[in-house]
Parts: structure tokens; C-alpha cells; sequence
């Protein structure tokens, strides 16, 4: 694990989310070092995906009257994130502000949602052009390249509804890296394929993580994946974290009867 | 006074229902832009516009939808020439008229064609932090419209149907020309009707044929 001196890339600082009446996350405080792989496990509702949705700004925290004191913030790169300053003080974040930071995180998401108006290079240029800016010659080598590491190079003139899950999903990941994120949100991302084109998927994000340097948040029930590929796995029940450690502590000595009793399930599966 | 089809009356009143036949055509033309493109901008106006202008352009639309085309037509008629200008012509009217009564059911299939569109667009779009006007142009009207188009040309259809509607504001659509004609000759009235239905069935039939074969073409192509 990265020494604890670096300034964490992410940090949830006594995040409470809410729908409703109901409370999802409860005072959720870690961090993640830049460049830290990290798999999030836990039992259906424990709160994953609403996690990764907070850092991808597709769901607000549910905002605390005093944030200096009580926190209720997400920071990202030693910034507010959920949160922006305001006369020195901590607001909710606006849209600008979203704005400005989001582009920092990018998303795969499980039911891939790529534009199916837009042919696949056009999918994978949209936001290179449109947000950062760049040449449309510039995007489009960018995209070629990344295209050729997922292994679609020859799948750049299709429409997504010609591919297959497992191409479509490869497709979303090089969308996701073409805007040159600094931590990659991955939920489940193989959990809707047929179960011959998990491998493919799974092969390209280890590549991904095994060729950069970029941070990890990752959802999956795929702890082969999660052993090779992460630093830390984070156990997660009712919006708590149960545990944490190194994978290989983490699936061979669990320490709570919960991670033994998940682990158990999933395995069993 | 003449009873009973007349082929001579046929061929007399002919020219005066073709020049009622090109008048519905371009009130066609002007109404169905209107229709086609208002029904857009209050559609997305009432997902995305500022909050104070949602409700009270829902409720109008409301209202326009509910309430019968002929009514609308006399009012605004009435008002107009009143209050606002006496010189603006009943085709410039009845026309706008139209268009905004039809841009109220075209709005409603533009929205249902927007809230089709599956939340995770607008979450892939939000993750790549597209500027709201790319994800409206790029992403969800181009989608919007592949499911609206067969629907909107429909609403236009039925709308070229409505226009003998604005005869009762002196619109000379091909009501209008057969009963001049009848009111000057005494007869026609049942030739000129008659034209007028089999001009409507020549124009809207193979227009309506075209739209079945867009939707179905539409609904095959891989995007
Ligand atoms: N938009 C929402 N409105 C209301 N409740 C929600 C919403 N999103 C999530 N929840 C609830 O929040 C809780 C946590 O959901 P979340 O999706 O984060 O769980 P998860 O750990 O990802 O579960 P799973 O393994 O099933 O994906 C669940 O009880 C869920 O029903
Ligand atoms: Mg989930």
C-alpha cells in the first residue's frame, strides 16, 4: 500500500447519503492514494454503487449544517469536491463547480450507455472535442490508439448495437480513458455480459491497470479480478465499513463473520 | 337551381379549388414548421427551461391541447383584429394559429420520445461532462427524434386535414372557394366538397404511406 504520507487523491470525510427516510451512508470516512486500485465488496444494498455515483457527481451528499466542523464532504485532490468554497465557507458544490472538477473522474458503468446514434470512434471522440477541447485529428488518434489497446481497432466505423457486450463495454472503457481521468470508477461493469465475454473485459482493465498509473475504485463480484488487480479491498454493510485490507488478507483470513459470510456466498456462486 | 352531378361544373369550378388546394399547402407548410419546431422548444423548455417558465408553459399548452382548434381560431381572430391589428391577413393567422394548437400534441410526442430515453444516456453524458448543449444536440435529440419522426408526421397529417377548419375566418382553402362559387352560380357546392375530399385523399394518402415506411425503416436500422 502507498505510504501514508502522500495526500490521498480521495477522501470521504463523515459522508452521510440519504434517499428519503432512508440512509445509505452513515459518517463514510476512508481515503485512496493516488494510484491506489481499490475494490469495494459487500452485500447488495450496503451502499457500492451510491459510493462511486457520489465521486461521479451523479448523486449529491446529503448536506450537514456545519461541514468545517461535522464534515459531510468529499474531497478529491486535497480539494472540496461535494463541496465548493464560498466566502470561506464550505457550500454544496453548484453545477459550475461540478463542472470545472468532474472531468478529473471518469465512469464505466454495467449497462455500458454508449451513445447509440454515434458510431463507436465518435463515441470515443465526443468528449475529447466537446470537453477538453482537443483537434478533431487529436481525438481521433487518441481514440484510435485506445480502441487498439481494448482490441476494437477494427471496430471504429460500427454502431454499438453491431457489437456485443463485452466490445460495447470495452468500447465505454476507452470512452472513460480518453479523457485522461485520475481515477476510474468501474461498477459491476461485467455483471451484464454473458459469461464467455467477461474474460475479455476483465483482461483489458487488467492491461489498463497493469499500464498506468491511474486510480481504482472498482465494484465486482469477480475476486480473481479483485485479488490480481487491487491494493486494498474495502467490505462494505449497511453504508459501514465492516473491513479493510490487502487482498490477500482480505479473501484468505477474513477477520468479521459478515466478510466470511459475503465471501462465502459469492464464492459459492 | 341545378341538383345532381354536372361534369360541366366539375370542370368550372376546378381551378378555383386547385387555387383553395395550394392555399392549404401553404398554410401546411407555415403551420407545420411551427408545429414541428415551437413543439420542440416547448418540450425541451418544459424539461430543462428555468423553473419559473415549466409550469406556466406547461399549463398553457394544457390548455391549448384541450380546448377545440375552431374556438382558438375565432378567438385569437376576433382579438387580433380588434385589439392588436386589422390588417393581418386570416391566412398569417389562422396559420400561426394552427401551428401553435398542433405544436401541442407535437410537444407531447416530442416528450415522450425525450423521457424514453434511458436515464443511463444522461448519466454517461454527466460522466463525460458533456456541456448541456452537446448532450441535448448530440445525444438526446438526435435519439428523440428517431422515435418522434413517424409520430410528428402524423400529428402534420392530420393537421393538413384540419385546415378547411379556418374558412370561418375567410381563409380561401377549398371550402371556402366552392362555397364562393356556389354563392355566385347557385350549384357546385357538391362538386367542389367532392374535389376537395379527393384532393385531401391524393395528398394525404401516399404522404401517410411514406410515414408507415419511415417508421419501419427506422425501426430496423442498427441506431
Ligand atoms: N435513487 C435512489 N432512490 C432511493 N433509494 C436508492 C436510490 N439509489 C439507491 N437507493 C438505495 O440505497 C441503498 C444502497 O444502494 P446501492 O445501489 O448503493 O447499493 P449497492 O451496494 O450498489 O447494491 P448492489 O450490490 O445491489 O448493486 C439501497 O437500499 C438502494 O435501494
Ligand atoms: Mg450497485
Amino acid at each position: 500500500m502507498p505510504s501514508p504520507t502522500t495526500e490521498p487523491l480521495i477522501e470521504f470525510d463523515r459522508v452521510d447519503k440519504s434517499f428519503g427516510d432512508l440512509k445509505v451512508l452513515d459518517e463514510l470516512s476512508f481515503r485512496v492514494d493516488p494510484g491506489e486500485r481499490v475494490t469495494l465488496i459487500g452485500p447488495s444494498g450496503s451502499g457500492k454503487t451510491t459510493i462511486l455515483r457520489l465521486l461521479m457527481t451523479l448523486e449529491r451528499v446529503t448536506p450537514k449544517a456545519d461541514p468545517e466542523r461535522d464534515g459531510g464532504v468529499v474531497w478529491l485532490e486535497g480539494e472540496p469536491y461535494s463541496h465548493m468554497e464560498k466566502r470561506g465557507r464550505l457550500v454544496p458544490a453548484n453545477e459550475q463547480w461540478l463542472r470545472r472538477r468532474r472531468s478529473r473522474v471518469g465512469m464505466v458503468f454495467q449497462q455500458f450507455n454508449l451513445f447509440p446514434n454515434m458510431k463507436v470512434l465518435r463515441n470515443v471522440t465526443e468528449a475529447q472535442v466537446h470537453v477538453a477541447g482537443r483537434s478533431k485529428e487529436e481525438a481521433e488518434a487518441k481514440a484510435l490508439d485506445l480502441l487498439d489497446l481494448v482490441g476494437l481497432a477494427e471496430k471504429t466505423g460500427e454502431y454499438p448495437s453491431r457489437l456485443s457486450g463485452g466490445q460495447q463495454q470495452r468500447v465505454a472503457i476507452a470512452r472513460a480513458l480518453a479523457m485522461d481521468p485520475d481515477v476510474l470508477l468501474l461498477d459491476e461493469v461485467t455483471s451484464a455480459l454473458d459469461p464467455e465475454l467477461v474474460a475479455d473485459v476483465l483482461a483489458v482493465l487488467r492491461d489498463v491497470a497493469g499500464s498506468t498509473s491511474i486510480t481504482m475504485l472498482c465494484v465486482t463480484h469477480e475476486m480473481g479480478f479483485a485479488r490480481d488487480v487491487s491494493d486494498r479491498v474495502m467490505m462494505f454493510d449497511g453504508g459501514r465499513i465492516v473491513e479493510q485490507g490487502p487482498p490477500e488478507a482480505m479473501f484468505s483470513e477474513p477477520q468479521e463473520a459478515r466478510t466470511q459470510d459475503f465471501l462465502r456466498a459469492v464464492l459459492a456462486e | 337551381m341545378q341538383t345532381g352531378w354536372s361534369n360541366a361544373t366539375v370542370r368550372e369550378i376546378f381551378p378555383a379549388m386547385w387555387d383553395g388546394f395550394l392555399v392549404v399547402l401553404q398554410v401546411t407548410l407555415v403551420a407545420g414548421v411551427i408545429a414541428v419546431v415551437l413543439g420542440l422548444l416547448v418540450a425541451v423548455g418544459e424539461r430543462n427551461g428555468p423553473a419559473w417558465l415549466r409550469r406556466p408553459l406547461s399549463g398553457a399548452f394544457q390548455f391549448i391541447r384541450n380546448t377545440p382548434l375552431l374556438v382558438q381560431v375565432l378567438i385569437v381572430w376576433t382579438a387580433t383584429s380588434l385589439y392588436v391589428n386589422p390588417d393581418w391577413s386570416a391566412f398569417a393567422v389562422g396559420s400561426a394559429v394552427l401551428g401553435v394548437h398542433y405544436a401541442s400534441y407535437t410537444s407531447e410526442t416530442y416528450r415522450a420520445g425525450i423521457d424514453a430515453i434511458p436515464k443511463g444516456q444522461w448519466e454517461a453524458a454527466t460522466a463525460l461532462n458533456l456541456p448541456t448543449r452537446r448532450v441535448w444536440g448530440a445525444v438526446v435529440l438526435p435519439q428523440m427524434a428517431r422515435r418522434s419522426a413517424a409520430a410528428v408526421g402524423n400529428w402534420i397529417i392530420a393537421m393538413f386535414k384540419e385546415v378547411p377548419t379556418l374558412f370561418v375566418i375567410g381563409v380561401m382553402e377549398m371550402i371556402a372557394e366552392a362555397r364562393a362559387f356556389q354563392g355566385q352560380h347557385y350549384t357546385g357546392a357538391v362538386e367542389g366538397y367532392t374535389i376537395a375530399g379527393l384532393l385531401f385523399l391524393a395528398a394525404s394518402y401516399p404522404v401517410a404511406v411514406a410515414m408507415r415506411r419511415l417508421e419501419i425503416r427506422l425501426a430496423k436500422s442498427h441506431y
